[in-house]
């Protein structure tokens, strides 16, 4: 090519350029809405704040939005993305660092638009692809919650971000490709429950947001709803057929699983889970009825409804395939989790009805063994010890591949090397 | 330690252990309760009751104190190291009024060929008991000494004194050592009641924060604990019961267990099952294989309502504790509320352990029980020896805070041993037995009723406590579980209640404060829906709690401060005293008010209203979306008469205010119709290191001169009641039933 | 079958079956009481020893893991006339009372300090966190913790003093 039509060539895109920057700053500018007083208690229905604790209790605001041992809902919290980290903000009414002068129309904005009210792009990380789906009167009811918390005066730290990715004005882009606004309208020859936990899952609920593969520019795949997804490092498994357990799921099972952390025929909720299921223990019990009922029909889709299968315990075979993952077993982990534990003759799920064994990756399964399962705040809840720093990986590859052997009568892991390392690698940041 | 008695033991020959033993099979139980701890317990005989302490039932000086000819101290005593630290408390008192330095008093702790019998380590009372002895002991000692010294010289006794360095001393330089000065005399002599006491002015020991002289092994796994023994030839052994009292595993192979390698013997006496094994994680192994099998319960089902309806629905023996009749100004408002608390686990760190060894004829046992002369008893009953056949010896282990598995291990134990004899047998319990066995502290459940006259006077005060008995402590085989397992099994004995003043149920029900018109009855409830029985404090715990929350209701009720209603309500000045220390330290008055967050509260008690006086206040801060409650701090004040050691004593308060803020916030002991549900630190959480105060300070009142006053249990209700106070200020949300937990806190702070 | 243990520095030979928990191969074979058992689950840190630096549960450990790599007990944190710094700040801070979980206290204690010398309250906190003390010593364990930082970080010219 001639050096002019090289010139001619790169003005021309540039000037294209700068008329689609212009073009795209125009789609991407976002008014302020202007600031309010900070309402007050009496602004509010009684009704309507318990209706919003309801709702933040199943959205689980808490979890994103609180740092370590901080204080709830005053953010800070750290959020490790593929794009760098994001901090999580402050949505306490506090009026300089907080919410507090947010009105009730920003609050919608932000959260069906993904909108600060001052008129910035809010990253994704806010699962406004869902919360978009959310009624007006619960977004307000959820509104009215917030606002009615003690306000709590903490900076959001700055958000540490791959370039560009700091400019916000690009997430109008990503919106336009993601963002659909889509209301939960009730289907015809569902039941009211049904519906209700649809509404629940697919909105506030937000479950997509984790259990919905994402694509590489981190937008949930809208062609393969609930076919599993990653988050913080664990699988957050399918939640369709092909699901995989050593029992089939029930609505009684999967009320017991999200409302107290733990089904005996399927395991512990851990991982991102756990903080769920916690929250979901304080949420009304209907509604966590409802989410069961629409989860477990998601999960029986195509399923089979087979009687329940006996325990699988192949111990002799796993023996002889791996006699260093058995030694290991006998010693650190049969205590516990061999017959004859005190725990078993306590109701806590055998090894063979735990899911994470029977799923088609290792990383749940090795996360559990490297991590442990810390104690819920303050709750009564199962405690596993971690053995990241007491096990090798080798040892800790050994030890899973003998579980998945006695426990599952499913193929072995393949990955399970890089499942280990991930997980290692990934305790071992500071 | 063990091996360190053995030579001290040969070294020494006992001048007068046949006297001793004469001295304790005059014991009876007809007089039981003077001493064992104000629980119960068969405590000695009483045969000298103008002595102070234990003296009365053991008045012979030589049980107490021996000087050999180096002027080496040994003191004996029944009261036995639970980690309260008393082994340096009482080498204190002892080388206080000897008068000689503290390195050189060797204590002897419980030991039934060697100790008197002082019933039970327990209720706060070794120092009132055992401290007091040993004072008294040691003050008659030194005043023989000195007697003694004065006849060498011919002179008046006035002229001799003690150098503090073990040495009986003359103006004109003349010094003697206590060594060749003991030797020309007898210590086989009764106790006098006044021997002279050493002036408080001079102290030399007493008073100091001396090092607890059990820390250094304890901090360099030197062998410290009963767990820690290993006797020549010792096998291990574990018991085979059910996943928890009152169940059986039903496993049919028996056999197979006997036949895994390394295991000796299956033995099996009636129901009673264990399995011993040369290696300890073989005996642990067998019992897995052992519990792979169903259960099934044996005992009536668990109860299924909460505790009030469970309580309330058990027969009732009404004991009326006061009930005074005064004239007064009308009532112008009345406050009524009920305060309940679950049943707890003691919680000990390390599960209960025993080792025994029947040889020649003879059952030794060592135990960390709070009762070593129950265990002997227990035991001889149970393995059909007679008492002097049974040897019990102490040797401290995990912190008990009450009747945790001691005493049924050691009978385990011992049952075990009778089939192998010869072989020591070390048996520990695992932790979900520890878990799944023990006696726990009782659910309890009060109703009060208070009223208020116009100028805030309170002019009537009526409280009812229901709970079953705390004083289920072993005397006989009946007591231990081992006792209805065998072939001929001895029955549970019914349970008593203690009388007041120490009270079990009953104890600190009867307010300290000066009340008009106070109605107070316990309603004792005598069939244990689960067992039970003794947990530090019983039930002042929660009596307490009731009366100090209270008192803040009423506060509350009537606008006054709640220290200014206690105030006015006390005439005694100790009391007062410390709780305005307490207030002083604490910034009482200008302490965070309510603010929906942040809050103050005290509570005080004085301790079975015989103890030590203690006030705690806390300030809190709840997270009102969790419910969790941070305390940011706590200060005690505590009169515990004479502080023999302050360090001692602040320990235990802070160890006390922890364990309490424990228990009220958190415990709980979970039950289904079948069986426990809680066996293991996951199933019943206590507080760890997060959960922990932001800071503790315990402010010691010291008293010099007067009595010792118990101390160790001092702290448990007054910590209950300010932390509910607290948060009833902080927040506005009163919490009367135990645990008050962060999820009971987030429901009653509600959405709004 | 004979395995060979690196125990506070020495080579220690033991013949133990592999699944052997290595508390019972230190308090059974090799005579050292610090590590205790307290619940055999990994839930009280009664049993915490360091392996390779790291505190770690000695209950959950079996000895067929532990070729070649390096394992301390608190009797190895001192010589006889040299006890360790936590040791001797424990010992000042009198943070015992029954003292059963202490030993295992010193140990997670040492391997937050060997790692970070001078951590904040709120970082040893969170470290003590695995490990349970019924009688209520936390304050003292933390003081302790505090006051041997100090010294190892200099802050503190000397361990004694203060109660």
């Amino acid at each position: 090519m001639k050096r002019r039509t090289v010139l001619t060539a790169l003005s021309t895109a540039a000037a294209a350029g700068v008329v689609g920057a212009l073009v795209f700053l125009a789609i991407a500018w976002r008014a302020e809405i202007p600031a309010v007083a900070q309402p007050k208690l009496a602004d509010f229905d009684p009704s309507t704040v318990r209706q919003g604790a309801a709702l933040v209790a199943i959205g689980d605001c808490v979890v994103c939005h609180t740092a370590e041992k901080g204080p709830a809902f005053a953010g800070g919290r750290a959020l490790e993305t593929p794009f760098g980290t994001l901090y999580a903000t402050n949505i306490t009414p506090d009026e300089r660092t907080g919410i507090g002068n947010w009105s009730a129309a920003a609050f919608r904005r932000a959260m069906r638009d993904g909108v600060s009210r001052d008129g910035e792009h809010l990253y994704p990380a806010l699962p406004y692809e869902h919360f978009t789906r959310v009624t007006d009167a619960d977004l307000d009811a959820i509104y009215a919650f917030l606002m009615t918390r003690a306000p709590v005066p903490q900076e959001t730290p700055e958000n540490k971000l791959i370039p560009p990715l700091g400019f916000r004005p690009l997430l109008a882009g990503w919106k336009l490709l993601f963002l659909h606004e889509d209301p939960v309208l009730p289907i015809a020859g569902q039941s009211d429950q049904w519906n209700r936990g649809r509404y629940l899952v697919e909105g506030f609920g937000h479950c997509g947001g984790c259990h919905t593969p994402r694509n590489i520019a981190g937008g949930e795949e809208r062609g393969k709803p609930f076919a599993g997804g990653l988050a913080e490092g664990w699988d957050a498994p399918p939640l369709n057929a092909a699901n995989r357990t050593g029992h089939p799921w029930t609505v009684d099972a999967v009320y017991r699983y999200l409302r107290t952390g733990m089904d005996a025929e399927h395991g512990i909720a851990n991982g991102p889970m756990g903080p769920v299921a916690h929250g979901l223990s304080g949420a009304p019990e209907d509604d966590v009825r409802s989410i069961a009922v629409y989860v477990a029909s998601l999960l029986e889709r195509g399923g089979s409804k087979a009687d329940n299968p006996p325990p699988v315990d192949r111990e002799s075979q796993a023996t002889r395939e791996h006699p260093e993952g058995a030694a290991l077993f006998a010693g650190a982990c049969a205590t516990c989790h061999g017959p004859g534990a005190p725990m078993m003759a306590q109701g806590r799920p055998s090894l063979s009805f735990v899911s994470a064994l029977q799923a088609d990756h290792p990383r749940n399964a090795v996360q559990a063994v490297v991590n442990g399962l810390p104690s819920a705040q303050a709750g009564r809840t199962a405690l596993m010890p971690p053995f990241g720093d007491s096990l090798t990986r080798a040892q800790i590859g050994q030890v899973v591949a003998y579980l998945r052997s006695r426990y599952s009568g499913r193929q072995p892991w393949t990955d399970l090397e890089d499942a280990v390392d991930e997980a290692l690698n990934a305790e071992e940041q500071p | 330690m063990t091996a360190n008695t053995a030579t001290r033991l040969s070294r020494r020959s006992f001048l007068s252990g046949s006297a001793l033993v004469v001295a304790f099979s005059l014991s009876s139980r007809a007089f039981g309760q003077l001493a064992g701890g104000g629980e119960g317990g068969a405590g000695p005989a009483v045969v000298a009751p103008t002595l102070p302490g234990s003296l009365k039932s053991s008045p012979i000086l030589d049980a107490w104190i021996r000087i050999d000819a180096d002027g080496e101290v040994t003191v004996f005593t029944g009261k036995v190291e639970l980690g309260q630290g008393i082994r340096t408390a009482l080498i204190q008192v002892a080388a206080e009024e000897l008068d000689v330095p503290p390195s050189v008093v060797h204590l002897v702790t419980a030991d039934t060929a060697r100790t008197p019998d002082e019933g039970l380590t327990a209720g706060s009372h070794s120092m009132q008991d055992s401290g007091s002895a040993i004072r008294n002991a040691a003050a008659n000692v030194r005043m023989l000494l000195v007697r003694e010294a004065a006849r060498t010289l011919d002179v008046e006794p006035a002229g001799i004194d003690t150098d503090g360095k073990g040495n009986l001393t003359a103006p004109d330089g003349w010094t003697l050592g206590y060594g060749p000065a003991a030797a020309a005399l007898s210590l086989h002599v009764e106790a006098v009641a006044n021997a002279p006491l050493r002036d408080p002015a001079r102290y030399r020991t007493m008073g100091t924060s001396l090092r607890r002289v059990d820390i250094p092994g304890k901090l360099t796994g030197a062998p410290a604990y009963l767990q820690d023994m290993r006797l020549p030839g010792m096998l291990h052994a574990r018991v085979l019961r059910g996943p928890s009292f009152g169940t059986r595993f039903q496993s049919s192979d028996i056999a197979a267990i006997s036949s895994l390698p390394g295991v000796v013997k299956v033995v099996r006496q009636g129901d009673f099952l264990a399995v011993v094994a040369e290696r300890e994680w073989t005996a642990i192994t067998a019992l897995r294989k052992f519990q792979d099998a169903p259960f099934v319960r044996t005992a009536p089902p668990l109860p299924s309502g909460d505790v009030a309806a469970t309580l309330k629905a058990l027969p009732s023996r009404d004991i009326a504790i006061l009930d005074t009749a005064n004239a007064t100004a009308p009532a112008t408002l009345t406050v009524r509320a009920s305060y309940s608390r679950p049943w707890l686990n003691h919680g000990s760190i390390g599960p209960s352990c025993a080792l025994a060894r029947f040889e020649d004829g003879v059952m030794t046992v060592w135990t960390h029980s709070q009762g070593t002369f129950d265990v002997r008893r227990v035991v001889a009953e149970l393995v059909g020896l007679p008492a002097e056949k049974v040897h019990a010896i102490h040797v401290e282990g995990s912190g008990c805070y009450g009747q945790n598995g001691a005493d049924d291990v050691a009978a385990d134990a011992a049952l075990i041993a009778l089939d192998m004899p010869g072989r020591p047998i070390r048996l520990q319990w695992m932790r979900e037995q520890e878990f799944g066995w023990e006696p726990l502290g009782p659910g309890m459940l009060t109703e009060l009723e208070a009223s208020l006259d116009a100028e805030n006077r309170i002019v009537s005060w009526k409280h009812e406590v229901w709970s079953n008995p705390h004083n289920n402590r072993p005397v006989g085989a009946g007591g231990v579980i081992a006792g209805g397992e065998i072939a001929t099994p001895f029955p549970v004995p019914e349970g008593k209640p203690i009388p007041m003043p120490e009270g079990d149920g009953s104890r600190n029900s009867n307010p300290l404060y000066d009340l008009p018109n106070m109605r107070v009855t316990y309603h004792f409830l005598k069939d244990m829906p689960l067992r039970v029985s003794a947990l530090r404090s019983l039930g002042a715990h929660l009596n307490v709690f009731s009366i100090e929350c209270m008192f803040d209701e009423l506060a509350r009720a009537g606008g006054v401060d709640p220290l200014d209603l206690r105030l006015a309500h006390m005439r005694d000045e100790r009391a007062k005293a410390v709780m305005t220390t307490m207030a002083d330290r604490f910034g009482w008055a200008g302490r965070p008010r309510g603010d929906g967050i942040r809050g103050s509260g005290m509570g005080f008690a004085r301790y079975k209203n015989l103890g030590a006086y203690c006030a705690v206040a806390m300030e809190v801060e709840i997270d009102r979306e969790t419910g969790r409650v941070a305390v940011l701090r706590a200060v005690a004040a505590v009169d515990s008469g004479q502080a023999v050691s302050p360090d001692g004593i602040r320990n235990q308060i802070e160890g006390a205010i922890i364990q309490s803020l424990s228990w009220t916030s958190r415990e709980e002991m979970t039950f289904s119709p079948d069986r426990r549900t809680s066996f293991d630190w996951s199933a019943y959480p206590i507080l760890r290191f997060e959960d922990m105060p932001g800071a503790i300070e315990v402010h010691v009142l010291d008293q010099p001169g007067l009595p010792f006053l118990g101390t160790a249990e001092a702290a448990q209700g007054p910590t209950a009641a300010a932390f509910a106070n607290a948060i009833a200020d902080a927040a506005g949300i009163r919490l009367r039933d135990m645990p008050l937990s962060p999820e009971r806190i987030k429901a009653a702070l509600g959405a709004i | 079958m004979t395995i060979t243990l690196n125990v506070n520095g020495a080579e220690r030979r033991i013949d133990a079956e592999p699944a052997t928990p290595l508390l019972y191969a230190l308090r059974d074979d090799l005579g050292l009481n610090g590590a205790k058992y307290g619940c055999g689950l990994g839930q009280c840190g009664a049993c915490t020893v360091q392996l390779d630096g790291k505190a770690v549960f000695s209950c959950l450990l079996p000895v067929a893991a532990l070729e070649g790599r390096r394992i301390t007990t608190v009797e190895g944190l001192r010589t006889l006339d040299k006890p360790g710094v936590l040791q001797q700040a424990f010992e000042t801070e009198q943070a015992a009372q029954c003292g059963y979980c202490i030993a295992g206290m010193i140990m997670r204690a040492q391997a937050l300090l060997d790692r970070n010398p001078s951590p904040t309250e709120t970082e040893i906190r969170a470290h003590m966190q695995p490990n349970l003390c019924r009688c209520g010593t936390h304050m003292r364990i933390l003081r302790a913790v505090r006051r041997a930082a100090d010294m190892m970080s200099g802050k503190l010219a000397s361990l004694e003093g203060g109660q």
